[in-house]
């Protein structure tokens, strides 16, 4: 497995989580080599989580952008609704191979730590999530599913209450229970060997749209926050001529510094373990993001994200809060379909890529999860005045 | 080109080791309590008998530190503690102490963003001795190793209580000061029933591994004279303080914090004293 991405990636962290990264490291090298492990966990995707997701024509939306085809990869139809069951169960079962009783995990928009807690209610598997207030608050609703799927969610008040604090306390956490515990970090982040592992969980996406294409679109769209989805769309295609976009979230606007458009913004630093862009002070001190998305709201980015974005093989665009309450409200009404936030930003560029490009050629958006969670948010914005209802 | 300490710490270590005596380690934050209060809890440390002091540059995601060092960094920043700021603390502290050891100690980023041989010139021109990085393990340490050698500074490592003795070793052997072994899971901050039976296992270990070619300084969790005292027992040839100064800086009011720290890193201090020399019967805390 690859541990740098150019001079990205790697491992900073304290001392202590060395041993157990090496041993994360060696166990996923074991389990990968096994087809045993890689049947166990097709046969989890299929019957439990449902896959391979639909690619689904989206035949309204393409007639709205008047371009290239727009194609919908349905990560939104999966258990839990959303991409992120991909990962996690490859990770319960990876900590249950491993002899681990128990799994940390840390949560923005709640997606990732609902995900978890089905995972390991399913393996047997003690889970607890941390999630940053500000997130709890907008995203109540996951937090009672996570507490019914028999999952502990620990609320955090420190630094800006968002996803970047709740993996603040999630590593502080595994640092005091190392022997026994699993940090099943849900993006494609953190210092080595997760950024890779949860690539490849997460590359089943690209290699499904790959066969249900019949080979590589003419261009892929997906949202970046710490870039799971992104990566797992990404990957399979790199060494095709598909045109790859990543979409941050440009808040309230790249100039109003409200935003978490860590690519677009931000330059290069060290935290959570890796070596990455950040959206940061002149000192090194690391916040100040903002995106009506939590899962988006996140000051850092996949070490390989930083590295594609420099090696130019990625484009990193981004769409403001208004463009992907826009895009989630025109995907709803044209095709019957409410986009997660986050997800809602690819669409919104998507229709960008289609629309300069001819109508025989293909755009594959990764819509990476669903919107119930976020219809609250979306009304409470049309109640204030903010888009018309 | 200004030069650190060149081995303030190692020498200050030694110096007592040939006596007999033990070092005890004082962690100290820039820009906290905010106002003139650093610079109280610094003097409380220095007249309690502390023989280095680390000083704290605060980071916005402190991952190795608990509660107390964590929201003591946020309030630092709140307070509008700068880089330059904590380097003007370290530069008055300097001047105050002219022949203290000094660390400071902070998280990679920091160094980062102002590249690792910028920031090691200029905590050395401040007049630090050395750098305590947490999230810079050996094998990510290279560029920061060799800038901190070029400033005349030592670059502390850290190992834990599940480092194999193998990599003991190698970090025994890299890093220069002390090593500084985190001798309990988890962060920075005390633990109800002080250092536990693995920690003082971890300093055996580490103490092997350095083969007495480097001190070996045992840190976290320590909050009472009684955890000094088992450290100590276990050959610790420094013992680190951090979390217990910062709580109680955070809850005296500023007239009495010098009296109150110096008061505390007394006590502290006490364990790590030759036995000849320890005061008895002990004198009012």
């Amino acid at each position: 497995m690859r541990g740098r991405f150019g001079p990205f990636g790697g491992r900073y962290v304290p001392e202590t989580l060395v041993p157990a990264l090496d041993e994360l490291e060696e166990g996923y090298a074991a389990a990968k080599a096994d087809r045993r492990f890689r049947a166990e966990l097709a046969g989890y995707l299929k019957d439990y989580a449902g896959r391979p997701t639909p690619l689904y024509f989206a035949r309204n939306l393409t007639r709205m952008a008047g371009g290239a085809r727009i194609y919908l990869k349905r990560e939104d139809l999966l258990h839990g609704g959303a991409h992120k069951i991909n990962n996690t169960m490859g990770q319960a079962l990876l900590a249950r191979r491993m002899g681990k009783r128990r799994v940390v995990a840390e949560t923005g928009a709640g997606q990732h730590g609902v995900a978890t807690a089905m995972a390991c209610a399913c393996l047997g598997i003690r889970s607890e999530v941390y999630m940053g207030s500000k997130d709890a608050g907008r995203q109540s609703l996951n937090v009672y599913r996570m507490g019914l799927l028999g999952s502990r969610v620990r609320t955090v008040d420190t630094g800006s209450r968002t996803l970047k604090d709740a993996i603040s306390e999630a590593i502080r956490d595994w640092t005091a229970n190392v022997s026994d515990t699993h940090y099943l970090l849900g993006s494609a982040v953190g210092p080595r060997p997760y950024p890779g592992m949860v690539a490849d969980f997460q590359g089943v996406i690209g290699k499904e749209i790959r066969r249900q294409m019949r080979g590589a679109p003419d261009a892929a769209v997906a949202c970046v926050g710490g870039g799971s989805n992104a990566i797992g769309t990404f990957r399979p295609l790199l060494r095709t001529g598909a045109e790859l976009v990543g979409v941050e979230a440009a808040g309230r606007g790249l100039g109003t510094g409200m935003h978490s458009a860590t690519l677009g913004a931000g330059s290069p630093g060290v935290l959570h373990g890796m070596m990455t862009y950040l959206l940061q002070d002149a000192d090194g001190q690391v916040g100040g993001t903002h995106s009506v998305s939590a899962g988006l709201d996140y000051p850092g980015v996949g070490p390989e994200h930083a590295f594609l974005k420099e090696s130019g093989r990625v484009r990193y665009a981004s769409a403001t809060d208004e463009e992907a309450v826009a895009a989630f409200r025109a995907l709803a009404t044209a095709e019957g379909i409410i986009p997660a936030l986050e997800s809602a930003h690819a669409v919104a560029e998507a229709v960008k890529v289609a629309r300069r490009m001819g109508g025989s050629k293909s755009v594959v958006v990764t819509l990476s999860g669903r919107g119930d969670k976020d219809v609250g948010v979306v009304r409470g914005r049309a109640a204030a005045g903010g888009e018309g209802a | 080109m200004t030069a650190g300490g060149g081995g303030r710490i190692r020498a200050a270590l030694d110096r007592l080791a040939s006596r007999g005596e033990r070092a005890l380690v004082a962690y100290t934050m820039a820009g906290y309590p905010p106002g003139r209060g650093a610079l109280s809890v610094f003097r409380g440390i220095v007249r309690g008998g502390a023989d280095v002091v680390e000083v704290g540059l605060p980071f916005s995601d402190p991952l190795a530190d608990g509660p107390v060092i964590r929201d003591a960094a946020a309030a630092s920043l709140r307070g509008g503690t700068t880089v330059d700021g904590a380097l003007a603390f370290v530069r008055r502290a300097r001047k105050e102490e002219p022949g203290l050891p000094l660390a400071i100690m902070t998280y990679a980023n920091i160094l980062h963003r102002r590249g690792y041989a910028r920031f090691a010139a200029d905590a050395a021109r401040a007049g630090a001795d050395g750098l305590i990085v947490p999230d810079i393990p050996v094998d990510e340490s290279a560029g920061y190793a060799a800038a901190a050698a070029a400033a005349g500074l030592d670059a502390v490592l850290l190992a834990a209580p599940n480092t194999p003795p193998g990599r003991l070793r190698l970090l025994a052997s890299r890093s220069s000061g002390f090593l500084y072994l985190v001798a309990v899971y988890g962060t920075t901050g005390a633990r109800e029933g002080g250092p536990p039976e693995y920690a003082l296992r971890a300093v055996r270990a580490a103490r092997r591994a350095a083969g007495g070619r480097i001190p070996v300084g045992a840190g976290f969790g320590v909050s009472a004279p009684g955890d000094v005292a088992r450290f100590v027992g276990a050959g610790a040839d420094a013992v680190i303080v951090g979390s217990a100064i910062l709580r109680l800086a955070g809850t005296v009011p500023p007239r009495r914090l010098e009296d109150e720290v110096a008061s505390l890193v007394r006590g502290l201090k006490e364990p790590t004293l030759p036995r000849g020399r320890r005061p008895f019967p002990r004198g009012p805390a």
